[in-house]
């Protein structure tokens, strides 16, 4: 099948099968290998992208349902402006060890900054807690959401409600 | 300093961010699966349903048929090649695709190699496999029964499932403490088999030239030099033609020390097309047939008088290995490290026999941060201790203080004989009861427990054994324990420091470039670390054991010494003085008596590469090379309280405090130091309370994915508290130990012995791990549950 998916920004016009995941359509056909792939159940959370503007466990997405979507990644996090609060945060913060959960955990905590600029420990919690990490045991992945909110001066924040919560625990 | 403020670069140890970060939060890494070559194939295995069956043939010709497959290779066809078996890093061998017959469920029985990973996967199902299968062993405890299926038939002359009998410690003398002893309090307990499960699955890209005849293998292996002996072992390839890249790797714990047959596989495949070929298992595939842990059956004993004083420890184990004896460890080794079980107290005596056997589970059994089975000999004397105090209606922290090495105790040697650097174990403990306000929180107990509420608090002390090793003592198939560093400055004093052991996420870039600095006033800044390419590194045994700090660190630490002694003798020459004359601050050469007269580390290099005279005898340059053999392991330590929360309705556990004092040594970057005991804290909760892989009846695995196999996330961690004491190692050039596996080695015993006091009121004296909220149930009804099988 022909889609056209726009990935931060650029569009890209490919013939997949049906059958093909959107994390190996990421990682395959377009070389974006930071989405990153951990389970085959959406249990691990390595693999979260934005579909539109929602986080998505890429592994359990088909890359035909992301014809004439929208997608962003990691990649895409870092403007002409320089980084994101959230990849410096987790700089400032040792929120990483090994890296591997970073780029799914980088685009679930932008998106809670975007509906929450002022989340608390919890709420953090709650927002990552789809997603697993081996290596920090989460303390320094909560610090580092809180430096990004501290410093973060980009994104118009939205409020958040229970219905984009509700979409997000789908 | 908290992490949160903004840090200039140390000039040596400190807090800095880390080198490789800038790289990761773009998504910059280059893990294994991120590597593609052009014309790459891709492999997929296929795997046993069985846990234990004949295998009476297997017709590939359909998948052969395929017109995106490019290969298939089965058993039969790698003994062609007398590669269908493989040995161990145990001294026993291991089907690389099974050809008599399978011994676990996900054994590996074919391999195929197509145009993509889809239809590699598609292949596998074209695979026609006739099985005739036979009676399993699932229970390690009935695995030398008489009548036990013996699954190693490949040995010749086997006739049972024994592996081995392994024993440490004076029998008698033990014996005779015990039969003096006012109380003996007896335990069975299980350290069941769990899995490290780091977030990268997996795999490799083996690419052979066929011109060159060189083999390149980007690959996730924590010892990329011992993997590169290995495959010129196994393979007869010769070693020079061999490169082992192992680039970004994500988690190890582990899991990635070991060969697996898919790495084999994806070598034969390139050899066999001319192409590279990537084979990255799935997720099931690594939780059912790569390296899991523990899975020890022990039973404890110890001996004490009236009073709390501990006089002995005897400790008999049944240790389940699995099909294939594949544990990672040194060779005079067999049950690891075990041999430390007397833990961190004073005692008269003490004994443990390790039975080893085979049942029909995947193969491993030294792996997921336990320091080569530290982990379960903590976790044995940690709950007897507690056991003991239950029995003596004693504080479990009291009962520690009572009996902890005492600081002029060391350097201690053991009744198993094995020799602690340095300690001050009563004041760790101290500063983790006062962190933890622990008087407060037995107050809180009491009030809560009139209330009829659940609440316990958990108390664990530690002794790890980290560095393997003394080469005369330690090696791993005959490659003795040492690890080599080479530093080359620059002409304009920046430095490439190359190391033999390999990140996974420890932060090496940072940490070894933290310890030249410190040596020779260069900034971390200004130095590269290279490391995880065999062509571009020295040889050393890789990173697991908490090894790279202690062996590693040391080399580096010592390569960085003798560049400063070259410099000396250079800026001796510049300085027109006897290099006797000369003294070091960080960063410079100096005349004695004369400050002003110096020279930088930075002005040395260039004039050790220009065309000043140098002594007779002195070549030019600074670059220097070490190997390091170290004289003995470090001994980390460290006291761990937690705190627990029990729903006496549902017998859910909510940990909602942990304070962890650490004692690591001199710490060279605090931050990374911190991170690390922040991830084995989550390990200790995890297999404390969640993890675990279960078997049924028929050997079907029951924690093949992340639905099944449960993993802590962000709500089952609390914010973790910290302390530390600095205890540095006489012996290791900068005094500092490991860190690695340290909470993974003694947050088990904290959380469990949390569980256990919180459900005093109901007579519970133990319970096995994981405390799931079933189990906990059980455990409060009097009806515990046997947590590795499915049979209730």
């Amino acid at each position: 099948m022909e889609i056209t998916v726009t990935v931060n920004g650029r569009s890209y016009t490919r013939d997949v099968e049906p059958r093909l995941l959107l994390v190996h359509f990421l990682r395959d056909e377009l070389g974006l290998t930071g989405t990153h792939w951990g389970c085959d159940t959406s249990n691990c959370g390595a693999c979260v992208a934005w579909l539109d503007e929602v986080p998505v466990k890429s592994c359990t997405v088909l890359a035909v349902m992301a014809d004439g979507h929208r997608v962003s990644t990691v990649e895409g996090l870092e403007t002409a402006d320089g980084l994101d609060a959230v990849q410096r945060g987790f700089m400032e913060c040792h929120g990483l060890q090994c890296g591997f959960c970073t780029p799914g955990m980088l685009m679930t905590a932008r998106w809670l900054l975007d509906h929450d600029p002022a989340p608390s420990e919890e709420d953090i919690r709650e927002a990552v807690s789809g997603q697993l990490c081996r290596c920090t045991g989460y303390e320094n992945i909560v610090r580092s959401v809180r430096w990004a909110a501290e410093h973060d001066t980009g994104r118009a924040a939205e409020p958040i409600t229970e219905e984009v919560r509700a979409e997000v625990r789908k | 300093m908290t992490t949160t403020e903004r840090h200039a670069t140390p000039m040596g140890y400190g807090r800095m961010p880390r080198k490789e970060d800038p790289r990761f939060i773009r998504g910059r890494g280059t893990y294994v699966d991120d590597v593609t070559l052009p014309g790459m194939l891709h492999g997929a295995v296929l795997r046993s349903p069985y846990a234990h069956a004949k295998i009476l043939s297997i017709d590939v010709s359909a998948a052969k048929a395929h017109p995106k497959v490019r290969a298939v290779i089965t058993g039969a066809d790698l003994a062609g090649l007398d590669l269908a078996w493989m040995p161990t890093l145990s001294h026993d061998v291991q089907a690389v695709l099974a050809t008599d017959k399978v011994r676990f469920q996900g054994q590996e029985v074919a391999f195929v190699v197509a145009e993509d990973r889809y239809s590699a996967r598609d292949a596998l199902e074209l695979i026609d496999v006739d099985y005739d299968p036979l009676p399993p062993v699932v229970d390690a405890q009935r695995a030398l029964d008489p009548d036990a299926p013996v699954i190693r038939d490949d040995l010749a002359g086997r006739t049972d499932n024994h592996i081995f009998d392994w024993e440490s410690g004076e029998k008698a003398l033990t014996d005779e403490v015990f039969a003096r002893a006012d109380v003996v309090a007896v335990q069975d307990m299980l350290y069941p088999r769990v899995h490290p499960a780091p977030m990268e699955t997996c795999g490799a890209v083996a690419d052979m030239d066929t011109v060159t005849g060189k083999l390149t293998v980007w690959t996730t292996t924590q010892a990329p030099h011992a993997h590169r002996t290995i495959y010129a072992l196994v393979a007869g390839l010769p070693e020079h033609k061999i490169r082992i890249v192992s680039p970004d790797i994500g988690g190890g714990f582990g899991n990635k020390v070991g060969i697996y047959p898919g790495y084999v596989c994806a070598v034969v495949g390139s050899i066999l097309t001319g192409k590279p070929v990537k084979w990255v298992e799935d997720r099931s595939e690594n939780l059912m047939s790569t390296s899991f842990a523990r899975d020890y059956h022990m039973h404890g004993e110890i001996a004490a008088t009236r009073d709390g004083r501990i006089l002995g420890l005897r400790v008999r184990v049944l240790a389940d290995h699995g099909a294939f004896n594949g544990t990672a460890q040194p060779t005079k080794f067999p049950a690891g490290f075990f041999g430390v079980f007397t833990g961190s107290y004073d005692l008269e005596a003490a004994h443990c026999e390790v039975t080893g056997v085979y049942t029909n589970k995947a193969p491993g059994g030294v792996a997921y941060a336990c320091s080569f089975r530290i982990t379960e000999a903590v976790y044995l004397v940690e709950r007897m201790v507690d056991v003991l105090a239950y029995d003596l209606g004693m504080d479990p922290a009291e009962l520690r203080m009572r009996n902890l090495l005492r600081p002029e105790q060391f350097p201690y040697r053991t009744k198993t004989g094995w020799e602690y650097d340095s300690g001050d174990y009563p004041r760790a403990l101290r500063a983790a009861l006062e962190l933890a306000h622990y008087d407060n929180l037995r107050a809180e107990q009491a009030a809560k427990r009139e209330r009829e509420e659940l609440m316990g608090i958990g108390v664990a002390f530690f002794t790890e054994a980290v560095g393997a090793g003394p080469r005369k003592h330690m090696d791993i198939l005959g490659l003795g324990m040492a690890d080599g560093a080479e530093l080359r400055v620059h002409p304009t004093g920046k430095a490439v420091l190359r190391l033999s052991c390999q990140t996974q996420g420890q932060g090496h870039e940072t940490t070894f470039a933290q310890i030249v600095a410190e040596e020779l006033g260069i900034s971390p800044d200004d130095i590269d670390v290279v490391h995880g390419d065999t062509d571009q590194t020295p040889f050393g045994l890789g990173t697991y054991g908490s090894r790279s700090t202690p062996v590693s660190g040391a080399a580096t630490a010592v390569v960085a010494r003798k560049v400063r002694e070259r410099a000396r003798i250079v800026a001796s020459a510049m300085l027109e003085v006897s290099p006797d004359d000369l003294e070091w601050e960080k960063g410079r050469w100096f005349v004695r008596g004369d400050p002003e007269a110096g020279r930088t580390i930075q002005e040395i290099a260039l004039a050790a590469h220009s065309d000043l005279e140098l002594p007779e005898g002195i070549e030019g340059q600074l670059d220097a090379t070490c190997v390091y053999n170290p004289p003995n392991l470090t001994y980390p330590f460290g006291a761990y309280v937690c705190v627990v929360d029990v729903d006496a309705g549902t017998g859910q556990v909510k940990v909602r405090d942990f304070i962890a004092v650490d004692d690591c040594g001199v710490r060279i970057n605090p931050t990374i130091v911190e991170g690390q005991v922040h991830g084995g804290l989550a390990d200790g909760v995890g297999m404390a309370l969640l993890q675990v892989m279960a078997f049924d009846e028929d050997g079907n695995h029951l924690g093949g994915s992340f639905m099944d196999y449960l993993l802590p996330t962000a709500m089952e961690c609390p914010s973790w508290r910290l302390g530390e004491t600095v205890t540095p190692s006489p012996h290791h050039p900068i005094g500092a130990k490991g860190i690695g596996e340290s909470a993974t080695v003694g947050s088990p015993a904290a959380v469990v012995n949390a569980v256990l006091d919180a459900l005093r009121p109901y007579g519970v004296r133990h319970a096995d791990m994981p405390l799931t909220p079933a189990a906990v149930w059980r455990a409060a009804q009097g009806r515990p549950l046997r947590t590795d099988l499915a049979i209730t």
